[in-house]
Protein backbone atom coordinates (compact mmCIF):
# COMPACT_ATOMS: atom_id res chain seq x y z
CA UNK A 1 0.00 0.00 0.00
CA UNK A 2 1.61 3.07 -0.74
CA UNK A 3 -0.80 5.76 -1.24
CA UNK A 4 0.81 9.16 -2.31
CA UNK A 5 3.21 9.36 -5.23
CA UNK A 6 7.16 9.76 -4.37
CA UNK A 7 6.74 13.37 -5.53
CA UNK A 8 4.91 14.07 -2.03
CA UNK A 9 7.09 12.24 0.23
CA UNK A 10 10.05 13.57 -1.23
CA UNK A 11 8.72 17.10 -1.20
CA UNK A 12 7.63 16.86 2.59
CA UNK A 13 11.15 15.73 3.27
CA UNK A 14 12.53 18.79 1.54
CA UNK A 15 10.73 21.07 3.69
CA UNK A 16 11.41 19.34 6.80
CA UNK A 17 14.71 19.92 6.02
CA UNK A 18 14.28 23.21 5.11
CA UNK A 19 12.88 23.71 8.41
CA UNK A 20 15.89 22.64 10.11
CA UNK A 21 18.30 24.53 8.30
CA UNK A 22 16.21 27.54 8.88
CA UNK A 23 16.59 26.54 12.49
CA UNK A 24 20.14 25.73 13.02
CA UNK A 25 20.93 29.20 11.07
CA UNK A 26 18.61 31.44 12.88
CA UNK A 27 18.72 30.13 16.68
CA UNK A 28 20.95 30.91 20.01
CA UNK A 29 19.90 28.14 21.92
CA UNK A 30 22.66 25.55 21.12
CA UNK A 31 20.03 22.85 22.32
CA UNK A 32 18.08 23.88 19.78
CA UNK A 33 20.20 24.51 17.32
CA UNK A 34 20.99 20.30 17.99
CA UNK A 35 16.96 19.70 17.95
CA UNK A 36 17.11 21.00 14.67
CA UNK A 37 20.01 19.21 13.34
CA UNK A 38 17.99 15.89 14.11
CA UNK A 39 15.09 17.16 12.17
CA UNK A 40 17.51 17.38 9.56
CA UNK A 41 18.68 13.96 9.71
CA UNK A 42 15.33 12.67 10.17
CA UNK A 43 14.19 14.45 7.25
CA UNK A 44 17.01 12.50 4.85
CA UNK A 45 15.90 9.11 6.06
CA UNK A 46 12.35 9.94 4.98
CA UNK A 47 13.62 10.62 1.82
CA UNK A 48 15.87 7.27 1.73
CA UNK A 49 12.66 4.93 2.63
CA UNK A 50 10.49 6.31 0.29
CA UNK A 51 13.17 6.02 -2.33
CA UNK A 52 13.62 2.34 -0.96
CA UNK A 53 10.25 1.67 -1.13
CA UNK A 54 9.49 2.99 -4.80
CA UNK A 55 12.34 0.85 -5.94
CA UNK A 56 11.35 -2.64 -4.20
CA UNK A 57 14.89 -2.96 -2.63
CA UNK A 58 15.78 -3.35 1.07
CA UNK A 59 18.86 -1.65 1.07
CA UNK A 60 17.29 2.09 1.92
CA UNK A 61 15.49 0.41 4.99
CA UNK A 62 18.68 -0.91 6.32
CA UNK A 63 20.60 2.20 5.74
CA UNK A 64 17.95 4.20 8.11
CA UNK A 65 18.66 1.46 10.30
CA UNK A 66 22.12 2.59 10.81
CA UNK A 67 21.14 5.83 10.82
CA UNK A 68 19.12 5.81 13.28
CA UNK A 69 21.64 3.88 15.58
CA UNK A 70 24.22 6.79 14.35
CA UNK A 71 21.83 9.30 15.80
CA UNK A 72 21.44 7.79 18.68
CA UNK A 73 25.31 7.40 19.81
CA UNK A 74 25.73 11.52 18.06
CA UNK A 75 22.58 12.80 20.75
CA UNK A 76 24.08 11.09 23.37
CA UNK A 77 28.07 12.24 22.44
CA UNK A 78 27.01 15.66 21.57
CA UNK A 79 24.79 16.02 24.84
CA UNK A 80 27.74 15.50 26.91
CA UNK A 81 29.47 17.89 25.12
CA UNK A 82 27.16 20.53 25.72
CA UNK A 83 26.70 20.08 29.36
CA UNK A 84 30.48 19.99 29.82
CA UNK A 85 30.14 23.35 27.89
CA UNK A 86 27.61 24.75 30.40
CA UNK A 87 29.50 23.27 33.14
CA UNK A 88 33.20 25.38 31.73
CA UNK A 89 30.84 28.83 30.41
CA UNK A 90 27.14 28.84 32.28
CA UNK A 91 26.06 29.26 29.07
CA UNK A 92 24.35 27.51 26.02
CA UNK A 93 23.60 30.63 23.87
CA UNK A 94 25.76 30.97 21.08
CA UNK A 95 26.72 33.89 20.71
CA UNK A 96 28.53 34.24 24.23
CA UNK A 97 30.72 31.47 23.24
CA UNK A 98 32.96 33.43 21.59
CA UNK A 99 36.37 33.29 22.44
CA UNK A 100 37.91 32.46 19.36
CA UNK A 101 36.40 35.50 18.30
CA UNK A 102 39.04 38.05 20.35
CA UNK B 1 -8.78 7.73 2.76
CA UNK B 2 -5.20 6.41 2.19
CA UNK B 3 -4.57 10.05 0.21
CA UNK B 4 -6.64 11.53 3.46
CA UNK B 5 -4.11 9.93 5.87
CA UNK B 6 -0.44 10.88 4.02
CA UNK B 7 -1.80 14.37 4.22
CA UNK B 8 -2.60 14.55 7.73
CA UNK B 9 0.85 13.07 8.43
CA UNK B 10 2.44 15.12 6.57
CA UNK B 11 1.21 18.36 8.00
CA UNK B 12 1.42 17.44 11.22
CA UNK B 13 4.48 16.32 10.46
CA UNK B 14 5.37 20.20 8.95
CA UNK B 15 3.85 22.04 12.01
CA UNK B 16 5.31 19.89 14.38
CA UNK B 17 8.85 20.73 12.99
CA UNK B 18 8.21 24.56 12.59
CA UNK B 19 7.19 24.45 16.17
CA UNK B 20 10.81 22.94 17.20
CA UNK B 21 11.80 25.59 15.70
CA UNK B 22 9.96 29.01 16.33
CA UNK B 23 9.58 27.86 20.04
CA UNK B 24 11.27 29.77 22.77
CA UNK B 25 10.94 27.42 25.34
CA UNK B 26 13.35 24.69 25.22
CA UNK B 27 10.83 22.09 26.86
CA UNK B 28 8.16 22.81 24.21
CA UNK B 29 10.55 22.62 21.53
CA UNK B 30 11.56 18.57 22.44
CA UNK B 31 7.98 18.27 23.34
CA UNK B 32 7.44 19.38 19.58
CA UNK B 33 10.34 17.36 18.35
CA UNK B 34 8.35 14.23 20.11
CA UNK B 35 5.39 14.91 17.99
CA UNK B 36 7.01 15.59 14.64
CA UNK B 37 8.84 12.16 15.12
CA UNK B 38 5.28 10.66 16.23
CA UNK B 39 4.35 11.93 12.43
CA UNK B 40 7.56 10.98 10.51
CA UNK B 41 6.63 7.28 12.28
CA UNK B 42 3.65 7.34 10.47
CA UNK B 43 4.59 8.12 7.34
CA UNK B 44 6.92 5.51 7.58
CA UNK B 45 3.89 3.36 8.38
CA UNK B 46 2.19 4.37 4.85
CA UNK B 47 5.12 3.47 3.35
CA UNK B 48 5.45 -0.17 4.54
CA UNK B 49 8.22 0.30 6.76
CA UNK B 50 6.35 -0.74 9.96
CA UNK B 51 10.18 -2.23 11.61
CA UNK B 52 11.40 1.22 11.30
CA UNK B 53 8.61 3.48 12.10
CA UNK B 54 8.64 1.25 15.22
CA UNK B 55 12.34 1.30 16.07
CA UNK B 56 12.06 5.44 15.41
CA UNK B 57 9.14 5.46 17.90
CA UNK B 58 11.21 3.91 20.42
CA UNK B 59 14.53 4.99 20.16
CA UNK B 60 14.05 9.03 18.92
CA UNK B 61 10.84 9.71 20.45
CA UNK B 62 11.22 7.78 23.30
CA UNK B 63 15.15 7.44 23.99
CA UNK B 64 16.63 10.33 22.07
CA UNK B 65 13.83 13.35 22.94
CA UNK B 66 13.60 12.26 26.48
CA UNK B 67 17.30 12.99 26.61
CA UNK B 68 17.01 15.84 25.21
CA UNK B 69 14.13 17.01 27.81
CA UNK B 70 16.39 15.86 30.50
CA UNK B 71 19.28 17.73 29.64
CA UNK B 72 17.66 21.10 29.35
CA UNK B 73 16.13 20.75 32.71
CA UNK B 74 19.25 19.69 33.80
CA UNK B 75 20.84 22.95 32.50
CA UNK B 76 17.56 25.49 33.38
CA UNK B 77 18.59 27.97 30.88
CA UNK B 78 15.13 29.53 30.67
CA UNK B 79 13.77 32.55 28.92
CA UNK B 80 17.42 34.25 28.20
CA UNK B 81 17.21 33.60 24.90
CA UNK B 82 17.96 36.74 22.70
CA UNK B 83 15.33 35.74 19.58
CA UNK B 84 15.74 38.66 17.73
CA UNK B 85 14.92 38.72 13.74
CA UNK B 86 17.87 41.07 13.51
CA UNK B 87 22.04 40.62 12.21
CA UNK B 88 23.72 38.81 9.38
CA UNK B 89 22.75 35.56 10.22
CA UNK B 90 18.93 35.64 10.56
CA UNK B 91 19.16 36.93 6.54
CA UNK B 92 21.66 34.15 5.58
CA UNK B 93 19.16 31.94 7.16
CA UNK B 94 15.90 33.67 5.76
CA UNK B 95 18.03 33.49 2.23
CA UNK B 96 18.98 30.07 2.89
CA UNK B 97 15.72 28.76 3.39
CA UNK B 98 14.13 31.09 0.57
CA UNK B 99 16.80 28.64 -1.74
CA UNK B 100 16.08 25.56 -0.60
CA UNK B 101 11.91 26.20 -0.90
CA UNK B 102 12.50 27.21 -4.35
CA UNK B 103 14.70 24.49 -4.80
CA UNK B 104 11.99 22.30 -3.78
CA UNK B 105 9.52 24.30 -5.95
CA UNK B 106 11.23 23.60 -9.17
CA UNK B 107 11.15 20.21 -8.46
CA UNK B 108 7.68 19.74 -7.43
CA UNK B 109 6.77 22.13 -10.19
CA UNK B 110 8.76 20.24 -13.26
CA UNK B 111 10.46 17.50 -11.70
CA UNK B 112 12.14 14.90 -13.23
CA UNK B 113 11.32 12.13 -10.73
CA UNK B 114 9.29 9.50 -12.47
CA UNK B 115 6.53 8.22 -10.20
CA UNK B 116 6.29 4.46 -11.21
CA UNK B 117 3.81 1.89 -9.56
CA UNK B 118 5.68 0.85 -6.94
CA UNK B 119 7.46 -2.48 -7.04
CA UNK B 120 5.77 -4.36 -4.58
CA UNK B 121 7.70 -6.27 -1.66
CA UNK B 122 5.95 -10.05 0.00
CA UNK B 123 3.63 -7.71 2.29
CA UNK B 124 5.54 -5.01 3.24
CA UNK B 125 9.38 -5.12 4.46
CA UNK B 126 9.33 -7.53 6.83
CA UNK B 127 11.72 -8.45 9.72
CA UNK B 128 13.16 -11.64 7.84
CA UNK B 129 14.27 -9.64 5.07
CA UNK B 130 15.63 -7.00 7.58
CA UNK B 131 17.40 -10.11 9.60
CA UNK B 132 18.41 -11.41 6.35
CA UNK B 133 20.23 -8.27 4.99
CA UNK B 134 21.51 -7.79 8.20
CA UNK B 135 23.51 -10.78 8.77
CA UNK B 136 24.70 -11.70 5.22
CA UNK B 137 25.08 -8.07 3.50
CA UNK B 138 25.86 -5.73 6.17
CA UNK B 139 27.55 -7.81 8.62
CA UNK B 140 30.46 -5.96 8.55
CA UNK B 141 28.71 -2.55 8.92
CA UNK B 142 26.62 -3.90 11.99
CA UNK B 143 30.01 -5.21 13.65
CA UNK B 144 31.59 -1.68 13.05
CA UNK B 145 27.67 -0.36 14.32
CA UNK B 146 28.42 -2.20 17.96
CA UNK B 147 31.51 -0.83 18.20
CA UNK B 148 30.72 2.53 17.26
CA UNK B 149 27.97 2.51 20.18
CA UNK B 150 30.69 1.05 22.29
CA UNK B 151 33.03 4.13 21.94
CA UNK B 152 30.30 6.55 21.85
CA UNK B 153 29.57 5.40 25.17
CA UNK B 154 33.08 5.49 26.85
CA UNK B 155 33.17 9.12 25.00
CA UNK B 156 29.92 9.80 27.02
CA UNK B 157 31.36 8.96 30.21
CA UNK B 158 35.14 10.78 29.54
CA UNK B 159 33.27 13.97 28.67
CA UNK B 160 30.92 13.63 31.81
CA UNK B 161 33.73 13.12 34.37
CA UNK B 162 34.71 16.37 36.18
CA UNK B 163 37.96 16.87 35.46
CA UNK B 164 40.35 17.78 38.62
CA UNK B 165 43.21 18.53 36.26
CA UNK B 166 41.37 21.29 34.24
CA UNK B 167 39.77 22.73 37.47
CA UNK B 168 43.60 23.55 38.65
CA UNK B 169 44.53 24.95 35.09
CA UNK B 170 41.78 27.22 35.45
Amino acid sequence: MMTASLNAYVIVSAVLFAIGFFGVLIRRNTLIVFMSLELMLIASTLALVAFSRVNGTMDGNVFVFFILTVAAAEVAVGLAIIVALFRRRQTVQIDQLDTLKN
Amino acid sequence: MAQFLFLLFAIFTVLCAVGVVVNKNAVNASICLILCLVGVAGLFVQLDAYLLAFVLLLVYAGAVAALFLFIVMLLDVQGKETFGLRGFRTIAGFVAFALLLAGIGSVALKGQIVSSPPVSLAGGAQLKLYAYQLFTTYLLPVQIIGFLLLISMLGVIVLSKKHEIAEDTK
